[in-house]
């Protein structure tokens, strides 16, 4: 339940003006479209589980801002709060999803064999390849909104479905509260360990609440496959591993999430998800396919190009640094990842990085030869 | 269904001319289908009782969630109003011009206060007439569903005296789970919160609500989410409303027994006393005590607190308090800083004269919600003289601070008593009043601040005292605490301590500023004779409750 919202009803009493919130100085997508009039018609409203508009809004309300990146500002408490609260969460995807419309329909397609090269990046360059996404399982309210009870059973349910897995897939679940000191500092090393969340924008969505109760990690004996349980969504999948050979991590996570999801959906608990939104996950920005598929590429020269920033838009990609968002790069490494969630499948996502990161790549090579890149620069994918 | 001109009918039809004079009607409606609605209009009598009762603003107030809702749908009336006075045979005697509906704020107040029952009285007695007359008509109307009908004085007492009928008509909690399977793991926690907390408490608190909607885990969030502190042990949970410490008394009351030493709000009663002339001894040698303080904090009765208020009421809040203040003169007359529309100039001011304070950072805070819409209605106000401080909307209502340098304790004192009875007086002009009762005193977010809510306190240099082996024991057998020059968390600096009052609660503000000028002055004893080579005694350890 997230805190401080008291029951709905109550704030009822209060007039519109009273408890519209400040947003004069936001700038996330969620401030740039609620207006007076539309929290007026949402704020009666609340989802089964008792979600309600203000609870959407905190985190864009108590964050208005980012340096880097324009955020979302909204998050969803459950599988229905996108339908209840339509009237905000339509113009925030189609805003922060390249004009993506209510009518619009979302393609899925996990199928690896779709995906045209991909196994040949040069390793030079290309340091480590990843791809992750997430899963929200059907019938349990989302990471914001859930009670302790709610959250261990996705533990349970998870742990379950994982230890299922056997082949390449066979592996452990570590609970992060029952975590002994050289388990830790082995997930560490393996940079596997993912910790509280410290991010203002996570915390006033009420993520953290119950810290560490019912979150884990679970991996292959491999360390290629990794799954988080209850941090920002219910299940976080990755594949990953060293070097450029995408096309091998894409397949395992096709594999991967095909057979996590048959077992779920024995238990009658299958994932989230609608023709519309694709996969729905807690964060709108997550949405479609809720995949970002990226490498660690060494581009010291192209980074400090002038149109460096031009280049990833065409591509359709995005660039982060090597501590993944709202960090900045170290030694000229930059994890390069896709831009696009929804709208294009998981297969054309992929397809975009492998085809964008091996131009770049070629471009930095370029580049180190003293030769201009210009007529490389790609039109506007 | 419930209209006007069916109200207005009603009244028509009854046998008003039991009512002498102008009233405030409150009818309590129960349909069948379970739904309370309270509705309330201001009544004129008209000078022929057979004509038309002229209702002033009838309103259907929403959802019933206890008497802060009717409190706050009527505060609407604030003008007085002018009415007709009819004598017995409906001939009209005269005009009058009533007040603004003072009396409708006995409501918010407990079965406790002596001051509230006296006017409630005079309430009930012109409103007990009109209740069996009015249920006697509305019975009849058996297609809308009508249970009963409380006019304005039964109304009153019908809820003071039967609390727990509107303390639990909280909304249901959701709960898919049974309590065992929610309740949170806390076997490496270490605050007062984990310590009572037992799963049978849980599992009898955990469906209930405040009538404003606040549930037992909302109450123990900061606490399950931060496990321990490295220097203290935290309470780890807070109330979100007055109600919180009633409703879930089972799990405050054993909280508050542990962090006030033994104080037990069951059965003790806490006095307060702001009278700072009983003061004795407040000058302290400046050669050792650089700055005084006093810091207290004060709740506004029928507002949520800071981990549950809403938008609306926070900035109600902040009205209430800034248009209070507005009114302080002399010495105490100043000004309003917004956070939101601060200057630069105002800010760095602000900042230079360690006035301003920012979001919260402790997780210990950030946890329970206090910093929501930040910073939305929080704001700074002080006086010309710098010499008194209000927080506003920050982890309570309001702080209330006085301080200045050196070592007049008592002018302090005088000034923070003066200054806070002066808020009370400006804010009961307008019908509000701070939360208090006379078992927990002072209601306040963090039950480590009931009671008084005071920390008193110097910044003082000990550089000999402090090095030796028996300062702890020394402060505590006075019942003192120490504090680096930060603040709560924070390192001494040099020889230099904060050095304040440790209880809260069980004894009065004037008996906690006597417990530590008499300490600082112990302190500052002890010092001078370390200076001259000579021994100290630890004293005998102060008894704690009168």
């Amino acid at each position: 339940m997230p805190f401080g919202n008291t029951h709905n009803n109550f704030k009822l009493n209060f007039k519109v003006e009273e408890e519209y919130p400040d947003l004069t100085k936001h700038n996330n997508h969620m401030a740039k479209v609620l207006t007076k009039e539309m929290y007026a018609k949402l704020r009666d409203k609340q989802t089964p589980t008792g979600f309600t508009v203000d609870d959407v809004i905190q985190t864009g309300v108590d964050n208005p801002g980012h340096p880097f990146i324009m955020t979302v500002g909204c998050v969803a408490g459950d599988e229905e709060s996108y339908e209840v609260f339509k009237d905000l969460f339509d113009p925030i995807i189609s805003d922060r999803h390249g004009g993506y419309k209510p009518t619009d329909k979302h393609k899925t397609d996990l199928n690896f064999e779709n995906l045209k090269g991909g196994d040949d990046l040069d390793p030079n360059y290309v340091l480590s390849s990843r791809v992750r996404t997430g899963r929200s399982i059907k019938g349990y309210a989302l990471p914001p909104h859930n009670s302790r009870g709610e959250r261990r059973a996705v533990e349970k349910l998870s742990v379950e479905a994982l230890n299922s897995l056997d082949g390449e897939f066979k592996g452990k679940y570590y609970p992060l509260k029952a975590m002994t000191d050289a388990e830790q500092e082995q997930l560490i090393a393996d940079h596997f360990l993912f910790d509280k969340p410290v991010s203002p924008l996570l915390l006033a969505a009420g993520m953290a609440r119950d810290w560490p109760d019912a979150r884990g990690i679970w991996h292959n004996e491999n360390k290629t496959f990794l799954v988080w349980v209850n941090e920002e969504d219910h299940l976080r999948v990755i594949s990953m591993q060293k070097g450029g050979n995408m096309k091998e991590v894409f397949k395992r996570f096709c594999v991967g999430l095909n057979k996590i999801e048959e077992v779920f959906k024995k238990h009658n608990h299958g994932f989230m998800w609608n023709e519309h939104l694709g996969y729905v996950l807690t964060c709108p920005s997550n949405l479609g396919t809720g995949l970002r598929g990226g490498v660690h590429v060494k581009l010291p020269k192209l980074s400090t190009h002038a149109k460096f920033e031009e280049i990833l838009t065409r591509l359709r990609l995005q660039k982060r640094g090597t501590g993944g968002v709202d960090t900045a790069s170290v030694g000229g490494v930059f994890d390069i990842s896709n831009a696009d969630r929804i709208g294009s499948s998981e297969v054309d996502q992929v397809q975009c990085v492998v085809d964008g990161v091996k131009l770049m790549v070629e471009m930095e090579k370029k580049l180190e030869k003293g030769e201009a890149i210009d007529s490389m620069i790609p039109a506007q994918k | 269904m419930l209209n006007k001109s069916y109200l207005k009918e009603v009244f028509q039809s009854s046998m008003l001319k039991d009512v002498m004079q102008p009233n405030i009607m409150f009818v309590q409606c129960h349909l069948l289908s379970g739904e309370v609605f309270i509705l309330y209009c201001v009544t004129i009598i008209s000078k022929n009782y057979s004509n038309i009762i002229e209702t002033l603003n009838f309103k259907r107030a929403t959802h019933y969630n206890g008497p802060y809702t009717v409190l706050q749908s009527v505060r609407q009336f604030q003008q007085p109003i002018q009415a007709q006075k009819a004598g017995l045979d409906g001939k009209q005697v005269g005009k009058e011009t009533l007040p603004p509906p003072f009396t409708v704020s006995i409501l918010s107040d407990g079965p406790r206060s002596q001051r509230s029952l006296s006017s409630l009285r005079s309430l009930s007695d012109c409103g007990n007439n009109m209740a069996s007359s009015f249920s006697r008509i509305l019975s009849s109307k058996r297609n809308v569903g009508i249970l009963s009908l409380v006019g304005a004085g039964s109304l009153t007492v019908g809820l003071l005296l039967n609390r727990e009928q509107h303390v639990s008509a909280g909304a249901p909690v959701r709960r898919v789970y049974p309590a065992s399977a929610e309740y949170p793991d806390l076997r490496k926690h270490n605050n007062c919160m984990a310590s009572h907390l037992t799963p049978a408490v849980y599992a009898k608190l955990c469906d209930k609500a405040t009538p404003n909607g606040y549930t037992l885990d909302q109450a123990i969030q900061t606490g399950v989410d931060n496990p321990g502190h490295p220097f203290i042990k935290t309470v780890g949970m807070v109330a979100g409303d007055e109600e919180s410490y009633e409703v879930f008394a089972d799990i405050f009351d054993p909280v508050i027994v542990e962090r006030h030493n033994g104080y037990d709000p069951r059965t003790m009663k806490h006095p307060t006393d702001l009278d700072a002339s009983k003061i004795r001894s407040g000058q302290f040698d400046e050669k050792y005590v650089l700055s005084s303080r006093v810091r207290t904090g004060r709740s506004i009765r029928g507002l949520s607190l800071p981990p549950a208020c809403t938008r609306a009421e926070r900035r109600e809040v902040e009205r209430v308090v800034v248009n209070a203040l507005g009114g302080l003169q002399g010495d105490l007359s100043g000004k309003y800083y917004s956070l939101t529309d601060m200057s630069e100039k105002d800010q760095q001011q602000l900042i230079d004269d360690h006035f301003l304070f920012d979001k919260p950072v402790s997780p210990l805070l950030t946890c329970a919600g206090m910093a929501r819409d930040w910073p939305d209605a929080r704001g700074i106000w002080h006086n010309n003289e710098k010499t008194f401080l209000v927080w506003i909307n920050e982890e309570d209502h309001t702080r209330v601070i006085s301080m200045e340098k050196g070592g007049n304790m008592k002018r302090v004192f005088e000034r923070f008593c003066r200054g806070l009875q002066e808020v009370e007086r400006l804010i009961q002009e307008k019908g509000w009043e701070f939360m208090w009762n006379e078992n927990l005193g002072y209601i306040l977010t963090c039950p480590s601040n009931l009671g008084t809510g005071l920390r008193a306190g110097v910044h003082i240099n000990l550089p000999r005292l402090s090095k030796d082996a028996r300062f702890a024991k020394i402060l505590d057998n006075l019942r003192l605490q120490k504090r680096g020059t930060g603040g709560v968390d924070t390192a001494a600096v040099g020889s230099t301590f904060d050095i304040s009052n440790l209880d809260r609660l069980g004894q009065s503000e004037v008996h906690l500023v006597q417990t530590l000028i008499d300490g600082v002055n112990f302190l500052i004893e002890c010092e001078k004779r370390l200076e001259k080579g000579q021994d100290i005694k630890i004293p005998a350890p102060i008894s704690q409750f009168k």
